[in-house]
């Protein structure tokens, strides 16, 4: 009926037709595209609205957000009680840190976030400065903790929750880069007794799961000081997760190590340069770019690894949680503990693997230029 | 050409210790011994340090009291046990649980991981996101959370005994554990076991044989169906003809738990679950990676020959694809094997927990006892590597 005729040429663009655009051709394309697909979608849709519907009703539409004990919760609704955690948040976020004192964990947190940013983000004004706070940051935080120099002190054995997490977390992040850098050139090096040294250390840490290291430095440690010295459990714990972490970290620098050309090197050597300028002007810059995801996934690892103190007695959020379960008011309310920790932990780690994402693309134009 | 005067310039005379450290080969020297007198001084320190603290408190350092009894119970032991078993015996318990959890979690960790990857990969969108959001949950949340979270799960869901689920009256499914029934080998039994093992030599070297005549020949035998038949076939048959030389010890209700038959613990299911479905979405990733890598040509190619689909899969993608995936896959392995000493906290008796835990608490040996404890570790991650090592070694490019 619209069989018009155009002149040669003028034939005005059709629309694509109409099977191949819109949501009807999107779900054939995507979810009914052969048999086997068929099959496959129905049962995940099966699956789905099995776990969906119900997943959704435990944990908002009948979940009790109020209430003063686990009865409470459960006259009240059939689904999570997460009246529970509302009640323990502080205890959850700070620990037992002193209540009067909690203004400083909070200022330092603050500060944190200040000195993070103009690590991460290079287009932040005065990003000079700032770098010269991050670097001066660690110790102005160990101050605002522990106390001290007309602070009240507060014992390590008061930190908890998720300001435990932090504290074992960053540390271990901030400390392991560097020592693993060294590691890494070590293990690197033309002297035999140093390279032997780094290898044997990497190899053994590696070996070994990390409680294991922590036992050793909750029950072993102090018999290898100077008889009646002691230290602080905290302070070894955190050296053992740096260690642990910086072994990790030196193989994935390896890595970027040996992806960069031999030349490189020798063109340095061409130019006069020693060896340690060698390294930082030419080489490093190079390889820590292209192991940028395997830092950041060992960063990761470190960041969910500091939970395993719970096992040795430090009181991290999940140590909180199971500390608080043994209260006869919540028992039994375990998944909401685990849950609520768990979004914790993966808000975290989610926006860490994000940002490791959003460098390389950054890197990556670069290198397209 | 005027003449210039050129003054050479006097060689300055430096001190002896300057003129070694400008030297590149002197310097290496002197660095060396001085960092091997501190990595000497830090451990003679450290040595002398412990031996003056053991000696203050009047401990020594042997390893007699592996010989004592341990008098401690273990729930769950692959070999006989009892509380006046040495504490040895502890240790092997230990041993064994740790490494019947790596082994069984190792399976199923990489069955799930390669399903994993490979739906990551699928074109459906559904199964494509659903496994999307599977690994990137799982990857984010500490393991320690996953033992616990799965533990918790099965403690509090599952059924008391009495309201065990049952499996035709034969299983029976309860937070005290997965209770199925024994079988209780006769000595006809050992025929059957012998021509199985027969089977699998058989196959052995039939695999080769078959190679050998269609390298020669072109004939091809269907090698997967006889060998299919030589192992699990005949003694299937020969088992009947005998007259089903197996009894079953069937787990009954008795009291308040179940008697007979043989029990997987929660403990165990919580650790190997958690462990292996953690570990997967690790696999997962790598497995997606590695068939990724492989270019899309070579499965053109592999058409443009004639190849079937399937046989494009199994001959031409998958031997490249593992290339890339077994070097970091075994690193997940040995990340495995590492993970599973967190079982300490849901009361799973591997080597920490026994050895490194009761045993330790008990005859407060701590310096042994993690002695014995790290070196074990070490060694499993040391066989470990070797056997992935010598896997790698089969697969990888033959470069001339």
């Amino acid at each position: 009926m619209n069989q018009k005729s155009y002149p040669v040429g003028e034939h005005p663009d059709l629309a694509p037709p109409a099977n191949t655009i819109g949501p009807l051709a999107w779900i054939r394309e995507n979810l009914l595209a052969t048999p086997a697909n068929v099959i496959m979608t129905i049962l995940v849709a099966w699956f789905l609205y099995k776990i969906i519907p119900g997943g959704v009703d435990w944990l908002l539409i009948d979940a009790a957000y109020t209430g003063t004990d686990r009865e409470a919760c459960q006259a009240k609704a059939g689904g999570a009680c997460w009246a529970f955690i509302g009640e323990r948040a502080r205890l959850f976020t700070y620990g037992f840190y002193p209540i009067e004192q909690r203004w400083r964990v909070n200022l330092s947190f603050v500060l944190l976030v200040a000195a993070v940013v103009p690590v991460l983000f290079d287009n932040v004004p005065y990003r000079k400065y700032g770098l010269y706070f991050s670097m001066i940051f660690p110790f102005i935080a160990g101050w605002l903790l522990v106390g001290g120099f007309g602070l009240t002190p507060v014992a390590t054995d008061k930190f908890g929750g998720f300001m435990l997490t932090l504290v074992i977390g960053v540390t271990g992040i901030a400390a392991s880069l560097p020592i693993g850098i060294c590691l890494a050139l070590g293990r690197q090096s033309r002297l035999p007794i140093i390279r032997y040294f780094c290898i044997g250390f990497i190899e053994f840490i590696r070996g070994v799961p990390l409680i294991t290291l922590l036992f050793v430095a909750s029950t072993m440690l102090s018999y290898f000081l100077p008889p009646g010295t002691t230290f602080d459990l905290l302070l070894r714990v955190l050296i053992m997760v740096t260690l642990f972490a910086s072994a990790y970290m030196a193989e994935v620098i390896r890595g970027g190590l040996q992806a960069i050309p031999k030349g490189q090197i020798e063109a340095a050597d061409a130019m006069g340069l020693k060896y340690w300028p060698a390294m930082r002007l030419v080489v490093l810059p190079q390889a820590l770019k292209i192991s940028i995801p395997g830092i950041v996934n060992t960063f990761i690892g470190l960041y969910k690894d500091t939970t395993l103190v719970l096992i040795i007695g430090l009181l991290d959020p999940l140590g909180i949680g199971r500390a608080s379960l043994a209260d006869t008011k919540w028992t039994g309310l375990s998944n909401e503990v685990y849950l609520f920790v768990a979004i914790f932990f993966f808000i975290s780690c989610f926006s860490m693997a994000r940002y490791s994402l959003y460098l390389e693309n950054k890197l990556q134009t670069e290198h397209k230029r | 050409m005027s003449e210039t005067t050129i003054t050479k310039n006097p060689i300055p005379r430096r001190n002896l210790i300057s003129r070694l450290w400008n030297d590149k080969e002197s310097r290496s020297v002197i660095v060396q011994i001085i960092a091997a007198a501190l990595i000497f001084g830090f451990f003679a320190y450290i040595v002398r340090n412990a031996a003056a603290n053991l000696e203050a408190i009047g401990k020594g350092y042997s390893f007699g009291f592996l010989s004592q009894p341990s008098s401690y119970d273990i729930n769950q032991h692959l070999i006989e046990y009892t509380s006046r078993s040495s504490h040895l015996r502890a240790m092997l318990v230990g041993i064994l649980n740790t490494l019947l959890v790596a082994a069984s979690g190792l399976v199923l960790a990489t069955i799930l991981g390669f399903i994993l990857g490979v739906l990551r990969l699928s074109r459906n969108w559904l199964t494509n996101k659903l496994s999307y959001v599977y690994i990137e949950y799982v990857r984010n949340v500490p393991v320690l959370l996953h033992i616990l979270l799965v533990h918790g799960i099965i403690v509090h869901a599952l059924p008391i005994p009495k309201n065990a689920i049952s499996f035709n009256d034969a299983a029976y499914l309860t937070n005290r554990g997965f209770f199925t029934p024994r079988p209780i080998l006769e000595p006809l039994f050992w025929i059957v076991g012998g021509l199985c093992v027969a089977g699998i030599l058989f196959s052995l070297w039939f695999k080769r044989y078959a190679q050998r005549i269609q390298d020669q020949t072109g004939k091809h035998y269907p090698v997967f169906w006889i060998c299919l038949g030589a192992i699990i076939g005949i003694p299937w048959i020969a088992y009947f003809i005998l007259g089903s030389p197996i009894t079953w010890d069937t787990p009954a209700l008795r009291g308040f738990n179940f008697k007979g038959g043989m029990v997987v613990r929660p403990e165990f299911i919580a650790l190997w679950i958690a462990l292996s479905g953690y570990t997967a979405a690790f696999i997962g990733e790598i497995v997606r990676a590695g068939i990724t890598a492989v270019s899309y040509g070579q499965t053109e190619a592999a058409g443009a020959l004639g190849i079937n689909r399937s046989r494009t899969l199994s001959l031409v993608v998958v031997p490249q694809a593992l290339r890339v995936i077994v070097p970091p896959l075994t690193s997940q392995y040995l990340n495995l094997t590492k993970n599973s000493s967190l079982a300490i906290a849901i009361g799973y008796m591997d080597i920490v927990a026994t050895i490194g835990g009761i045993s330790l608490n008990q005859t407060g040996r701590e310096m042994e006892c993690m002695t014995i404890v790290l070196l074990l570790y070490l060694a499993i991650s040391l066989l470990i590597s070797a056997a992935m090592n010598w896997y790698n070694d089969r697969i990888k490019l033959v470069e001339r």
